[in-house]
């Protein structure tokens, strides 16, 4: 059996044992387990909000992520809502979906520039910015902000649309769809994108079922599972869209989820836009009554589920956030394992975790030789996959 | 002033470490990279080591698990080096404050290893990708 | 799985079908809305129930709750009925200081794994069984016996 060392690059401190974000188990150049630490964002959110007001919470909740910053507010305030019984009106339901959409072709677009960079098409990561950009001007001018909206209270929206403001984004929503399918169809139609993105990283269904996986993760494998459609809330049951489900479980798949989505967003956008009831957008809740209550919302990644218990006071008694990356991410066992090491960065962000999850990775081979490999020598060892496979098609 | 600091401010070569971040901070630095801003032209360039940086760009309110990470990579940063402190988390920690596993904010955690260390304050939740290179161009300046 | 079980949709065929095969073991229900049911059971039973709403009603494990109680840590399993049906059904427990262990169903289905090493470490619950009981999201050097989640923790370190 071959001994394999990795030439550790980067801050390594030889006194320093820290654990690494990522631990790889090698035989050569396969994964034969893996391993790895999540708590270098560990805030203690869920304490901090015991001691906060439950419109406060609000706010905090936005900063758990700052790509998915409209999902953990959408899914709380409903499980205030579910606590107290009551609903948000209609306009407030219509304004919610729009936000929510908007961020969802911002993250799939961050997320498709990242792929883009980690197989060494830095022209993808430029367009998909670019394009994001458009975006990022939607909410601001809708919102007053790039991100953390801070749009959502328990009952409803804090601010209204006025027509100036719709008229802005309806006509800058259709920037989107040109970019998104010139993406669409660069990663449909080239051969190398097929050969570099088929049959990395399976995720079979059985296993996603296994691991109760969530968003495009389980949408890639097969699992026609989507929280908009199949537990409705907000617009979502107002408007025509479909669910995107792809066979294969592969990364491809899960690239393929991910732009067709975008188009889906697109179309959600613009009927609430177009059709946005009259009518005030608070419900006006003053007091939040014992009980529990439970919110979901379909963000990017996936389902965020938020629990809260309230005791009648004016501080929740518990409330349990979880994100769906919790859920994805133990996937990557299933997905990494007989892979090789120059796939593990992209197979990680299929799951799409958080980016500053894969910023260091430890290798252990065969003979416990131990080395580090940071984000940039993965990506690397990525990109240069990619040429030896355009090498060999001749392109 | 020392011909270090000439050099220095002619152009800045920066390392991003994040600390247990919301992610959009460094969302936004990695705008900075983009056509539309593109800070190149400028001569601020990201490096992939803290060895060849002049400028640690932190975000986050630091944890527990990320405060050695983050003393590590100061002290292998080469002097003169210049910490960017961004977001309401890097320069307070914040709502986070009192939490836990809080152990910022950053200048907290560089001035207990180098009392004479230079941070540098971003305000923002996240700031702004203009108002970053405001905050590089005016620090240099000061400097 | 149920014959034709992705297609149920009415919340009460799971509520009786529940009772139906679990008799004495479901202590309370509550249906405070269509699509909202809670299922209170003993703690020896619910791993055997919270398997059967997984395998038999394809049940997704959204994720558990722990809830710091006077009585105790409360454990609530939060199990989603997706393909259109629209419920959670969440199967709540309780488990006394005095007896601090349950068993384990991470090690059965992975889906439970991380979630069980979360509520160990910020509430102090055994997890019987538990295939690897490591820190997920606390550092290694967290002294024992704190519980940051638990109502009567103090940081005094």
């Amino acid at each position: 059996m071959k001994k394999k060392t990795v030439i550790p690059i980067g801050p390594y401190h030889p006194l320093l044992e820290e654990p690494e974000f990522f631990i790889l188990y090698v035989d050569g150049e396969t994964v034969v387990d893996m391993d790895v630490r999540i708590g270098y964002n560990h805030r203690a959110i869920e304490k901090i909000v015991e001691s906060k007001t439950w419109d406060q919470d609000t706010f905090v909740v936005e900063r758990i992520c700052g790509i998915c910053s409209t999902s953990h507010p959408f899914a709380y305030v409903q499980a205030v809502e579910d606590v107290a019984g009551i609903e948000a009106p209609p306009r407030a339901q219509y304004i919610r979906t729009i936000i929510a959409e908007l961020e969802r072709i911002h993250s799939h677009l961050l997320w498709v520039g990242l792929a883009g960079h980690f197989i060494g098409y830095n022209t993808v990561f430029m367009w998909a910015w670019k394009c994001r950009e458009t975006i990022l001007d939607i909410s601001e001018k809708l919102t007053g902000n790039r991100n953390h909206y801070a749009m959502f209270k328990p009952g409803g929206v804090r601010r209204d649309f006025n027509d100036e403001q719709i008229e802005y984004a309806l006509k800058r929503i259709e920037e989107v769809w040109k970019p998104n399918e010139l993406i669409t169809n660069a990663i449909l139609d080239d051969p190398v994108m097929h050969a570099r993105l088929k049959g990395v990283g399976v995720l079979s269904t059985e296993d996603a079922i296994a691991y109760s996986v969530v968003g495009p993760t389980a949408r890639g494998s097969n699992l026609d599972w989507d929280v908009r459609r199949d537990h409705p809330y907000g617009a979502y049951d107002k408007v025509k869209w479909d669910v995107c489900v792809q066979p294969d479980g592969d990364v491809f798949s899960k690239a393929v989820v991910r732009l067709l989505e975008n188009f889906e967003s697109v179309k959600i956008i613009r009927q609430c836009l177009e059709n946005l009831p009259d009518g005030p957008i608070d419900a006006e809740l003053s007091e939040v009554p014992p009980g529990e209550g439970i919110g979901v919302h379909e963000a990017p990644r996936g389902e965020v589920f938020h629990y809260v218990r309230s005791d009648g006071s004016n501080m929740p008694y518990r409330h349990k956030v979880r994100a769906p990356t919790f859920m994805n991410l133990p996937s990557f066992k299933a997905s990494c394992i007989g892979e090789e090491i120059a796939d593990v960065a992209l197979i990680t962000a299929s799951i799409d975790p958080c980016y500053c999850c894969t910023e260091r990775v430890g290798v252990v081979d065969k003979s416990g030789n131990r080395s580090t490999l940071k984000e940039a020598d993965l990506i690397k060892l990525s990109q240069e996959k990619t040429e030896l496979i355009r090498k060999k098609l001749g392109k | 002033m020392s011909l270090k600091m000439k050099a220095f401010k002619k152009s800045i070569w920066v390392y991003h470490i994040a600390c247990s971040p919301c992610n959009n901070c460094d969302i936004e630095i990695l705008d900075l990279l983009t056509p539309r801003f593109d800070v190149e032209r400028f001569g601020i360039l990201l490096v992939g080591s803290p060895r060849h940086a002049d400028a640690l760009l932190v975000t986050g309110m630091v944890n527990r698990l990320t405060k050695p990470r983050l003393i590590e990579v100061y002290l292998q940063t080469p002097k003169p080096r210049v910490v960017f402190a961004f977001g309401s988390c890097g320069i307070s920690t914040g709502i986070f404050a009192g939490g836990y596993n809080t152990e910022g904010p950053i200048d907290k955690v560089i001035h207990e290893v180098d009392p004479e260390g230079i941070v540098v304050y971003v305000p923002g939740c996240p700031p702004k990708p203009e108002a970053m290179i405001d905050a590089i161009v005016k620090a240099l300046k000061a400097l | 799985m149920i014959d034709g079980i992705k297609e149920q949709k009415d919340p009460n065929f799971y509520i009786d079908d529940i009772k139906e095969r679990f008799g004495e073991k479901i202590l309370d229900t509550a249906h405070p809305r269509h699509s909202r049911i809670y299922i209170l059971v003993d703690k020896k039973d619910a791993p055997e129930i919270v398997k059967y709403i997984f395998y038999e009603y394809a049940g997704r494990h959204s994720i558990s709750s722990g809830v710091d109680t006077p009585d105790g840590v409360e454990i609530l399993y939060h199990m989603a009925l997706d393909n259109q049906r629209d419920i959670f059904i969440n199967v709540k427990t309780l488990v006394p200081r005095e007896d601090f262990r349950i068993e384990s169903i991470g090690k059965d289905i992975p889906a439970f794994e991380w979630i069980e090493r979360e509520i160990h470490e910020l509430f102090g619950v055994e997890f019987v069984g538990h295939p690897d009981i490591r820190h997920l999201l606390l550092a290694d050097d967290w002294p024992e016996g704190k519980y940051p989640l638990r109502k009567d923790f103090r940081k005094d370190f």
